[in-house]
């Protein structure tokens, strides 16, 4: 196997609280191949956003990286400083933010938004930039590059928006693209379009992708490995097929069967999992999905299961044969 | 009386747009819904469908009388409600109650859980005594699955799911006709999300309520509906039963829309053709003569006389216990 592009280990991530510190997420570890899609699912407050933060180091004044590394190409990104980081971020490693009404500057110019990691990063001056700006829109699919420019993103609709969001990510030509939910926000025509045009140029240009979503038929359509997160850690990772195929955690399948489907039976009720989320400034001591698996044992709730590889490709943290 | 609970015949709300200061004067108006009808049986369930824009939720809340009705009637339960007025139309309005989106925006967080079911009860059963008033929020509590001891707190202490049960507990608390459901569920994380569509399914059956479901979620929507009608900016282009719909899609627009959501299938995702969509979504302030779809769609060259699409509107082809928008269609 050729060196991971991204290889995180036992990433462990804590927020200051209101309450005392929170553990958000906790003993992460994955990798990433060059030119691959690996998609993080999880629901609200299961730590894929936050895994995806902290490999740039954008957690803010209250979140830190506790524990574990962050290795790109080889080098441990976690203690690199400010300084360092600035240098990576836009340029080695670029993200795609959900809302793209308001991670765009409101009062700056769509080209100059998208020119800009070009000065930065490639020592580019403006008028330059902006000619490779208009490039950039061109291949992002936006109609009428040239004069799109001089607009504001108030005078582009969501779909252009997040087309902007793509063109400025991929300006630097990154070796990896942290996509956090890029989709949720637009309609399921824009969604199939945007999604589409993502991954179409990360095949061209040969960017690995971190697409991070709650919506497991996206996954299905776009991912080539996958990552289910739950309680700030993850419980299962493989390849799409197996995964949707033969989960094997009780969590994933769990998910898998409470998903509204175009295809199958409408007539019975949908399977459900019981319970709630957990509180993750009070976590079980255990395994954090045990307080709702209908398979836990006495022992799933004294000690969290670590990912245990069942075969070459297929991990799962669960101790429990199901 | 007949079976029929709610009928909307060609109603049209449209919004009108204004222009100075001084000398304000209306310049144009948003057609925001444009000539909609639908019926609604008793216990069926009729899902809107559509991207934002389309007109789903206006059309849910002109059915309230919670917006001005520009054209058209809105028939209730045999009577003409479209131009009652507050007083007259006080009566309707606890038959028809709406659960809405945003579980943590329509909660009242000053509020505790027993006076925020509790309100339509003082506003509408003001005589009720003390004990018949808390047997009852109990009641509502139980049916959707909160627990007793709960009622003495704030929404902030509940979680997603849990909210949106508490909406439903208020919407029921007057024993409706007809819940209006506004992406009542979109909020919701996919196990949670299971658990509330269950939810409302087993209180149909068991209430015998009539859902009018809205929503942008095609999947979702399988799981609840007897029917379904999609949407267009401001139109429907599309009514047909449940099982019709999915197996042979007819309107293009509705191709386009089941082709554009992925299936949580990979093998499956693997071996379908990528879906082809042209452009985006036209402002409504704006729509396109013609079939509003025609800019769009794959296959308007299909249809003869060529440009009939971009002149004429598409007239309503009937079809069994539905009808499809679009002059391919048209014999």
């Amino acid at each position: 196997m050729n060196q991971p592009l991204l290889d995180i280990r036992n990433l462990t991530v804590g927020f200051r609280g209101e309450h005392g510190p929170v553990c958000a997420v906790n003993d992460v570890s994955f990798h990433v191949a060059p030119g691959e899609t690996l998609a993080i699912v999880g629901e609200s407050g299961s730590g894929k956003s936050v895994t995806a933060l902290s490999i740039l180091q954008l957690l803010g004044e209250a979140g830190s990286i506790n524990a574990g590394s962050v290795f790109l190409e080889g080098e441990d990104l976690v203690g690199l400083g400010e300084a360092r980081m600035r240098k990576i971020r836009g340029n080695r490693i670029s993200m795609i933010f959900q809302e793209p009404m308001t991670s765009l500057n409101p009062v700056i110019t769509v080209g100059d938004q998208v020119a800009e990691p070009l000065v930065l990063h490639r020592q580019m001056g403006w008028k330059q930039a902006r000619a490779a700006a208009e490039g950039l829109l061109r291949k992002v699919a936006i109609p009428d590059p040239a004069g799109r420019l001089h607009d504001y993103p108030h005078q582009l609709s969501g779909g252009m928006r997040q087309r902007v969001m793509i063109a400025m990510a991929l300006a630097c030509q990154p070796k990896l693209i942290i996509a956090d939910e890029p989709t949720t926000a637009l309609d399921v025509t824009v969604q199939a379009q945007i999604l589409a045009l993502l991954k179409a140029l990360t095949r061209e240009t040969g960017a690995a992708l971190i697409l991070i979503t709650h919506d497991l038929g996206v996954v299905a359509r776009y991912a080539d490995r996958v990552a289910v997160m739950y309680g700030g850690r993850i419980m299962e990772t493989a390849p799409a097929i197996p995964l949707y195929k033969t989960p094997l955690h009780p969590y994933t399948q769990g998910l898998m069967r409470s998903i509204p489907n175009l295809e199958g039976d409408v007539s019975a009720e949908l399977a459900t999992i019981s319970g709630q989320p957990p509180d993750l400034s009070n976590p079980p001591p255990g395994c954090p999905f045990a307080p709702r698996c209908e398979h836990a044992v006495e022992a799933c709730h004294q000690a969290a299961p670590v990912l245990e590889w069942i075969n070459q490709e297929h991990a799962r943290a669960c101790i429990v044969d199901v | 009386m007949s079976d029929l609970l709610l009928e909307v015949n060609n109603l049209k709300v449209h919004f009108p747009v204004h222009e100075g200061i001084v000398w304000r004067r209306q310049v144009a108006s948003v057609k925001a819904v444009d000539d909609v009808s639908f019926t609604l049986r008793k216990g069926e369930t009729l899902s809107l469908v559509g991207e934002s824009g389309c007109g789903k939720s206006t059309t849910a809340l002109a059915v309230l009388r919670m917006l001005q009705v520009t054209e058209g009637q809105i028939i209730f339960a045999d009577n003409d409600i479209t131009h009652l007025d507050g007083k007259s139309m006080r009566p309707y309005r606890r038959q028809m109650q709406m659960v809405y989106q945003d579980p943590y925006g329509s909660l009242n967080p000053r509020m505790k859980v027993r006076d925020i079911i509790g309100e339509p009860l003082k506003i509408h059963k003001a005589s009720l005594t003390k004990l018949a008033y808390r047997n009852r929020v109990a009641e509502l509590m139980a049916l959707v699955g909160l627990l007793p001891g709960m009622i003495d707190r704030y929404p902030h202490e509940f979680s997603g799911g849990q909210r949106q049960r508490i909406g439903i507990a208020r919407a029921l608390a007057l024993d409706p006709e007809l819940l209006i459901c506004d992406e009542a569920v979109s909020a919701l994380d996919v196990s949670i999300q299971a658990q509330v569509i269950n939810l409302l399914k087993s209180l149909q059956s068991e209430l015998g309520l009539t859902y009018l479901f809205i929503s942008h979620d095609l999947s979702v929507v399988r799981h609840v509906s007897d029917r379904i009608a999609v949407m267009y900016l401001g139109q429907i282009v599309e009514t047909k039963p449940r099982d019709e719909l999915f197996a042979r899609p007819e309107h293009p627009y509705t191709r386009t829309l089941l082709d554009a959501v992925p299936v949580a299938n990979p093998e499956l995702e693997l071996s379908r053709p990528q879906p082809l969509i042209i452009g985006e979504v036209p402002s409504v302030r704006n729509p396109p003569d013609g079939c509003r779809f025609h800019p769009r769609c794959t296959r308007s060259a299909e249809v003869t006389p060529p440009g009939l699409c971009s002149r004429t509107q598409p007239p309503g082809v009937p079809r069994e216990q539905g009808l499809v928008a679009c002059h391919l269609f048209a014999r």
